[in-house]
């Protein structure tokens, strides 16, 4: 199954490191991984997804609250959280599809970031099943490139983190 | 007004502030500033021989004393030659402070002479690392290393020192406190669950208590042997765990495991309640893990959670420090117990386990013209009374030891247990004799292991230290050999010594006394020479060369399935 863990860490060298690194060591998963700083800048948030079932993902849990740069570890639930992804989607344009792109950039509130006579790229702000909605509806006119930031999280309701 | 210090001086004096008697180390040109203050300062140094043997003395300074463990070395090779040792702490949870020397700041990442990234190198086997960026942190680095080494599930720390650091200066602070926000331990039990683990004992007709490692670090023997007592619980340990419950004791059922006793394996696998106190179902002690005590309920006291259904699902956790866990559960059974003789509640369960323990014990047949290794080891445990601290080397030494020497105190046992580093016990010895210099302290050894750091005998005969070094020399890589003449056909591939050292003249070129043993009537006369002899001994016993270590359960095989022989 697939969990979406948001850890806090402190701002140090080399956390990233050791977070990848008990992952890679002990045969565990990273779907995706975002980190940046949050409003204190002495610590950073990061948003791993991962894959596993339960006794795996305890041990993930358990085995990050062990670092000591690791200040706090949350699993999210399904329906617990909103999470959000960007996608920058570079597609083949010609004149017969120009406007059929505008179009689907359009219903999915997306924004054309950069054109150029053969191509635009598409800024895509989504969840998961968006962005792959999108990709599939641009994909029969040619995707050059896509990137994804992989996934950011946070907790609905009053609650933080 | 602070004291301006320079940075060499203030790594000396904060280990002299938090407790520092004895540093195991070895120079070189990154930590060449530190060497040149360290004559001004109250602080032991063991110039040893090799840093592998650094580390190791320091781990064995620390299993036998309770204390933290410091090494100094310098960058590059000084530091990589570190890791095996540190590896060895980390998978036996020893607290040791590691410093390393750097190349200078500003050519950290260039290739540099001597260079080595071993913060890199070394963050998969250090319960926390990191390399110094500014001097001002170094104090407060310093005893936040000794704070994360020495407590929760202990282990090694490194800090790596750029030499350009070490040569500045700044003002001088000792820090009074450490805060650290990812770093808690739960040191105190969770009440409702030590009150359910107390009732299951109570109620349980058959239980073991299982202790490892973690009832030495914290402790707990008093309270292990209390709450056996009370209750009239036998008691296995893991190899790590020997010592922790004296062997003298009705109780005390052995070792468990893979070279368990029949008895322990046994009595495992029937107990309805298994109470694992401090220890982690390592793979050596489950066997083959589904049926690993298939009839228990399990009680799971450890300070690490990650250690908490990681091999075997449990169903009464307890986080929490060993020693405090076990005061709490004591207290609430003390008055719980009532007016019941336990010893006669548990009067079957005690008599089965001595029905086993006559069916199989532990054996071997000594011949009149070979000597058996653990002929040896029994002489060894009777002259010493089982008050010697004992390290071993890894393999069939380690395990004959652990079967045949009768330990009766903690501490006194020091092994490789989880990494099984070779080489691990001659400087482990140097490390405890540093400690306690009054002590007997013997070294139970094979000719192979004793080969990978025998460089410390130098470092041994330097100080004085009366170590004894047992190798049970049969030819071979014993353990190997063993495993190749059960399930390898008896292919003897590259495990047989086609030349080896004359280990007396070895032992006396290195300045030592050199003693040897062939036959099985000369084994006590040299193990009571070596005993009066206050310089440090190899004793040379030649052994029967394809002698087993049994019982042993084959790898992945349910405990109670033992070949016997």
């Amino acid at each position: 199954m697939r969990h979406t863990l948001s850890v806090l860490v402190e701002n140090k060298p080399g956390v990233l490191s050791r977070v990848a690194g008990l992952f890679s060591g002990r045969g565990f998963n990273i779907e995706s991984l975002t980190v940046a700083e949050t409003l204190d800048p002495m610590v950073s948030h990061m948003t791993i997804v991962t894959r596993g079932n339960d006794q795996i993902l305890e041990q993930i849990t358990k085995q990050l609250n062990k670092l000591i740069n690791v200040i706090k570890v949350v699993d999210f639930m399904d329906g617990d959280h909103v999470d959000r992804e960007i996608a920058l989607i570079k597609v083949n344009v010609k004149d017969d599809n120009r406007s059929e792109l505008l179009s689907i950039i359009d219903i999915f509130r997306g924004k054309v970031v950069d054109v150029s006579s053969q191509s635009y790229i598409i800024e895509i702000t989504g969840d998961e099943d968006k962005i792959a909605a999108i990709i599939d509806l641009v994909k029969p006119m040619g995707i050059k490139d896509v990137v994804r930031t992989g996934k950011v999280a946070m907790m609905r309701g009053g609650k933080s983190k | 007004m602070a004291l301006r210090l320079k940075g060499a001086q203030i790594l000396l004096e904060t280990l002299v502030r938090e407790g520092t008697e004895v540093i195991f180390g070895y120079p070189g040109g990154a930590v060449i500033d530190i060497y040149h203050e360290l004559p001004n300062y109250d602080l032991k140094h063991v110039l040893v021989r090799h840093e592998q043997g650094a580390v190791h003395a320091a781990d064995g300074y620390a299993r036998a004393s309770g204390k933290v463990g410091v090494c100094l070395v310098t960058s590059g090779p000084g530091a990589t030659n570190t890791v095996t040792g540190i590896a060895t702490a980390y998978m036996d949870s020893i607290p040791l402070v590691i410093f390393t020397g750097q190349v200078p700041s500003m050519l950290i990442g260039n290739d540099a002479f001597q260079e080595a990234d071993i913060v890199g190198i070394t963050r998969p086997c250090t319960k926390h690392n990191f390399l110094l960026n500014d001097l001002e942190e170094l104090a407060q680095s310093v005893k936040e290393a000794f704070y994360i080494a020495g407590t929760g599930r202990p282990g090694p720390v490194l800090i790596d020192l750029p030499k350009d650091l070490m040569n500045g200066s700044c003002e001088y602070r000792y820090p009074r406190v450490v805060q650290l926000r990812g770093y808690n331990p739960t040191i105190k039990g969770h009440q409702g669950q030590i009150k359910r683990a107390a009732a299951e004992i109570l109620k349980a007709e058959r239980p073991v208590l299982y202790g490892g490692g973690g009832v030495i670090s914290s402790n707990a023997s008093n309270e292990l042997v209390s709450l056996a007592r009370m209750m009239t619980i036998p008691v296995t340990t893991t190899l790590m765990g020997l010592g922790s419950f004296p062997e003298s004791d009705e109780l005390s059922l052995g070792m468990l495991g893979m070279h368990g006793t029949y008895r322990a394996n046994m009595a495992v696998t029937n107990c309805d309640l298994l109470i694992a106190v401090g220890a982690r179902f390592d793979d050596r002690v489950t066997g083959k893990i589904d049926e690993f005590a298939p009839l228990a309920k399990i009680v799971h006291i450890d300070i690490d959670p990650t250690s908490i259904s990681k091999n075997v699902q449990v169903d009464i956790p307890i986080v929490g420090d060993v020693k405090i866990t076990l005061q709490q559960m004591i207290e609430i059974i003390e008055e719980e117990k009532g007016k019941k003789d336990w010893s006669e509640e548990r009067r079957e369960w005690i008599q089965q386990i001595e029905e086993w323990k006559q069916t199989y014990p532990l054996a071997y047949v000594q011949k009149k013209d070979v000597i058996k290794p653990q002929f040896v080891v029994e002489r060894i445990s009777e002259l010493t009374k089982g008050e010697a601290i004992i390290a071993t080397e890894v393999g069939q030494n380690q395990m004959w030891t652990a079967q045949y020497f009768k330990f009766i105190k903690p501490r006194t046992f020091l092994t490789s247990g989880g990494l099984g580093t070779m080489g691990y016990g001659l400087p482990a010895a140097i490390g405890a004799q540093i400690a306690f210099p009054d002590r007997v302290v013997i070294d139970v050894a094979g000719d192979g292991s004793i080969q990978m750091n025998i460089q410390e005998l130098a470092t041994a005969v330097q100080y004085n230290l009366p170590i004894k070094i047992a190798v049970l020399n049969n030819g071979f890589l014993g353990m190997v050999r063993q495993w190749q003449e059960l399930f390898y056909q008896k292919r003897y591939s590259c495990t047989m010594f086609e030349s080896a050292p004359d280990f007396v003249k070895l032992a006396e070129a290195y300045g030592a006394v050199g003693l040897r043993a062939t036959k099985p009537e000369e084994v006590v006369p040299v193990i009571e020479t070596a005993l009066a002899t206050p310089r440090p001994v190899i004793m040379d016993f030649v052994v029967e060369p394809e002698e087993g270590v049994y019982p042993m359960v084959p790898a992945g095989a349910p405990i109670n399935k033992m070949l016997l022989v």
